[in-house]
């Protein structure tokens, strides 16, 4: 089992994807959590904002994260021909 | 492998179809009970028949499911289509906390209580960017497997089985608690007996196939706890806005519950003056309350702890007598000061407690309400300094301002803290619970097992995102039709539910003004989900539904936990250390015995009601993370980590956490002072960054692992890679 520099580039790849989400993920959660107070303020559609995120925003957001996720890298696994078999 | 996809194929469209007429079986079933409820059976009668319909069914699955074959017995043959496994990691997820509990708290709680909604949604994300897909490739049976292969050594292994069980043992008790509370509820069936009917509905799933029957019948109790949630709130919904769906329509309730509180705590307006008279009455309580307590303590210090304990129960029994000797009595208040004698409490750490209890509930009523989506409010110190003053008729100098503006914005940074490391050891809890992991073994491929965690979240979310909507509509419920209306005509769901259980509903007219204020009303937080077809004036077959959406939710996660405990204790421990050449059949009937020891074990312990379920369910999450996380991932994502970093790891982060649980919770009775005043429940905050910490040390320290586990490394990194090794189990 001998990794090329093709397989070295799908892993960081990864890694960048990975850092990326997370990053939203971060904010989304604490970064909203951290400001609520100043958030909360702002309303729209008489949501106010910092209390919409906890109870419903954040949450479409994860799920999101989540399904690009996977679309993305079932993508790059063909794109590198890491992936399994024909299922 | 083309025979192989078009199979997988084949099971899925078959699959599809068997659910299909299952779900449309179910409703059928609902329907024929709701008119059998025209007919004139009473509730009792459809309660039983939807409990023992139910258990039945799932009984069934199981049995069909039976197996004796060790990858169906402990990973459903790895052929779980991405669908039906995110369905049944939801039901397995949701507990009876998340059914019923989660509504309440939101309810009680407001903006504060979102942090359940966040962290137990958002751990997804983890799990899906940092676990899933690399376990998937891996390919074993259990968590602790992994630390075995990765780490190499017995030590790893023997301590994620000791971490698996001890966060799996705790959340387990208050599953079957939870079991144990809608059957008795529904039935009128003892507590005790309810533990037990619901763990034969739990064994009965999992005894004969293992992974492969909890999983065909999680899906089906996904099906029912899904439906039984969304129909009540979707006609509660309805009938208030006008819109049916909930989520959408409940900024607009929002802003009119925002608009009453503003009302209620405004003693100019009528409805907010009748609320200052009651508050002033829970005021005095409180004072009492405290005194009483003060009282007490100068006792204990005095040594007349006894004493003073006789004294009480003996003001109790006067009581009781005197209001016998009236001249006219009052039937009554003979029955609640009768009631009150046979509930004393039996010492008086717990006569304390219970004081203490009522004391800050007074003092919570005693306040104003606070509003619904208001983040972390402060103490009120501003507003007390104001009011104080103003009633002398001076003016507040500026220093006494700043300093209970500054005592405001400590209490509300304290909230805000606690509120984020809630949020994270949820989170990372989440992706650390060997139950839910487990399940992504189950998938047919690395892909299959990313579009999972897609969808477990989804099905997840359905009902996380409909619980604020459901917490506000009751309250608007509260604030527009109970507030302000006349004790003699109270709606029939108020009346019904306090003489049911005073813990869910209490109300009583402290003013005598035969009207009913806010501060009246006391509320338990499972009393939204239970109640709420009976507010939307739905017919009883629904609040049927409900109790089996609740116990659905219950024995799902039920299932999942002690099918853990007992994999890790017979592959884990049995198998892979004490006799690696067992049969298979020798396997098999290990681990079903185990399942039936633990599970009999785990409904004693919660036959006995141990105090305060949420904080158990809390500390599995806090010691899941501290313990799992950092060897997990880091064993994926760090080629340098090794065998110490693992240990040192995994027992610093667990010792670190259980250490800040005893030292702070109350329960152990030591009380010391809290760090940066991080609540016992978020211990995982402080376990965690040192979990990190001991593996990243421990591997430092010593040697670089082999270049076989360097090779695993590389193994699980990659879905598929030419020349690979192959680590599935069969």
């Amino acid at each position: 089992m001998q990794l090329t520099d093709k397989h070295r580039e799908y892993w960081s790849r990864n890694l960048r994807l990975t850092a990326i989400l997370l990053g939203i993920w971060f904010v989304v959660t604490f970064v909203v959590i951290y400001f609520a107070r100043e958030l909360n303020d702002i309303v729209i559609m008489g949501f106010p904002f910092a209390f919409y995120m906890g109870a419903q925003g954040s949450l479409i957001i994860y799920v999101l994260v989540i399904w690009f996720y996977a679309r993305r890298m079932n993508k790059m696994d063909m794109e590198y021909g890491v992936h399994e078999g024909e299922d | 492998m083309a025979t192989a996809a078009s199979s997988n194929a084949a099971f899925f469209n078959q699959l599809k179809k068997y659910y299909s007429f299952y779900t449309g079986g179910f409703i059928a079933f609902v329907i024929i009970l709701a008119i059998l409820e025209q007919m004139g059976v009473t509730p009792k009668v459809l309660g039983y028949i939807f409990l023992a319909a139910t258990i039945a069914l799932y009984a069934g699955i199981g049995i069909m499911s039976k197996t004796a074959d060790v990858s169906e017995y402990y990973v459903a043959g790895r052929r779980v289509p991405a669908l039906f496994n995110g369905m049944a990691t939801g039901a397995d997820w949701m507990s009876a906390a998340s059914f019923i509990g989660m509504a309440g708290t939101l309810y009680l709680t407001g903006y504060d209580g979102l942090a359940f909604v966040m962290g137990w949604t958002g751990g997804y994300v983890l799990v899906a960017l940092f676990l899933a897909p690399y376990l998937r490739k891996f390919g074993q049976f259990t968590i602790p497997d992994f630390l075995g292969a990765r780490y190499g050594g017995h030590l790893p292994r023997t301590l994620g089985v000791l971490a698996a069980i001890i966060c799996s043992f705790t959340y387990v008790i208050a599953q079957i608690y939870g079991v144990g509370i809608i059957t008795s509820r529904f039935t009128g069936l003892e507590f005790k007996v309810g533990v037990y009917v619901g763990l034969a509905g739990i064994l009965v799933c999992s005894f004969l196939g293992g992974m492969r029957a909890v999983t065909w019948t999680q899906v089906a109790q996904y099906i029912i706890l899904i439906v039984a949630y969304m129909i009540p709130v979707v006609w509660l919904s309805v009938n208030i806005t006008g819109n049916p769906i909930p989520q959408i329509a409940y900024g607009q309730a929002l802003q009119s519950v925002t608009a009453k509180e503003k009302e209620l705590n405004d003693p100019a307006t009528a409805l907010g003056a009748a609320e200052a008279s009651v508050r002033a009455i829970h005021k005095e309580k409180a004072k009492e309350m405290g005194d009483k307590l003060k009282a007490m303590e100068e006792a204990e210090k005095a040594g007349n702890g006894a004493a003073f304990y006789a004294e009480q129960k003996a003001k109790a029994e006067q009581k009781v007598a005197d209001l016998k000797a009236a001249p006219e009595p009052d039937a009554k208040a003979i029955a609640a000061a009768e009631k009150a004698v046979a509930e004393f409490p039996a010492d008086l750490g717990l006569l304390k407690a219970a004081w203490k209890k009522a004391e800050s509930g007074a003092k919570g009523k005693a306040g104003p309400v606070a509003a619904h989506a208001t983040a972390f409010s402060g103490k009120g110190a501003e507003k007390k300094v104001m009011k104080e003053a103003a009633d002398k008729g001076e003016t507040p100098s500026a220093e006494a301002i700043a300093k209970a503006k500054a005592e405001d914005e400590k209490a509300s940074n304290d909230k805000r803290n606690n509120f984020l490391a809630l949020v994270l050891c949820l989170m990372v809890g989440t992706a650390s619970l060997p139950h839910i992991l487990m399940r992504y073994y189950t998938t047919p491929s690395v892909r299959d097992a990313r579009k999972s965690v897609f969808w477990s979240l989804f099905f997840i979310f359905l009902l996380y995102f409909t619980a604020p909507a459901l917490a506000v509509l009751a309250k608007y419920v509260v604030y527009h039709d109970l507030v302000g209306s006349s004790f003699a005509s109270l709606p029939a769901w108020v009346s019904n539910w306090s003489a049911v259980d005073a813990t869910l509903m209490k109300i009583v007219d402290m003013n005598k003004d035969g009207l009913i204020q806010l501060a009246e009303i006391t509320i338990g937080g499972d009393l939204i989900v239970l109640a709420t077809p009976e507010i939307a004036g739905l017919p009883y077959v629904i609040s049927g539904l409900v109790a089996a959406g609740g116990l659905a939710a219950a024995l799902s996660t039920a299932d999942g936990l002690l099918l853990t405990i007992a994999n890790a204790l017979s592959h884990d421990v049995y198998y892979k250390m004490i006799d690696p050449n067992a049969s298979t059949v020798r396997r098999l009937t290990v681990s079903k015995a185990l399942l039936l020891v633990v599970a009999i074990l785990a409904a004693y312990v919660a036959s006995l009601k141990p105090g305060d379920i949420l904080f158990l369910v809390g500390a599995a999450f806090s010691l899941a993370a501290s313990a799992f996380f950092p060897a997990l991932v880091l064993g994926v994502f760090w080629k340098r980590a090794n065998y110490l970093g693992a240990v040192i790891g995994m027992l610093t982060g667990l010792i670190v956490c259980m250490y800040y649980m005893y030292m702070t919770y109350e329960f152990f009775g030591i009380n010391a002072p809290l760090w940066f005043e991080i609540k016992p429940i978020s211990a995982g905050i402080f376990g965690m960054p040192a979990g990190f910490l001991g593996v990243i040390l421990g591997s430092m320290i010593s040697p670089a692992p082999s270049k076989e586990i360097q090779e695993l490394v590389d193994h699980v990194r990659y879905p598929s890679l030419e020349g690979d090794i192959n680590t599935n189990a069969a």
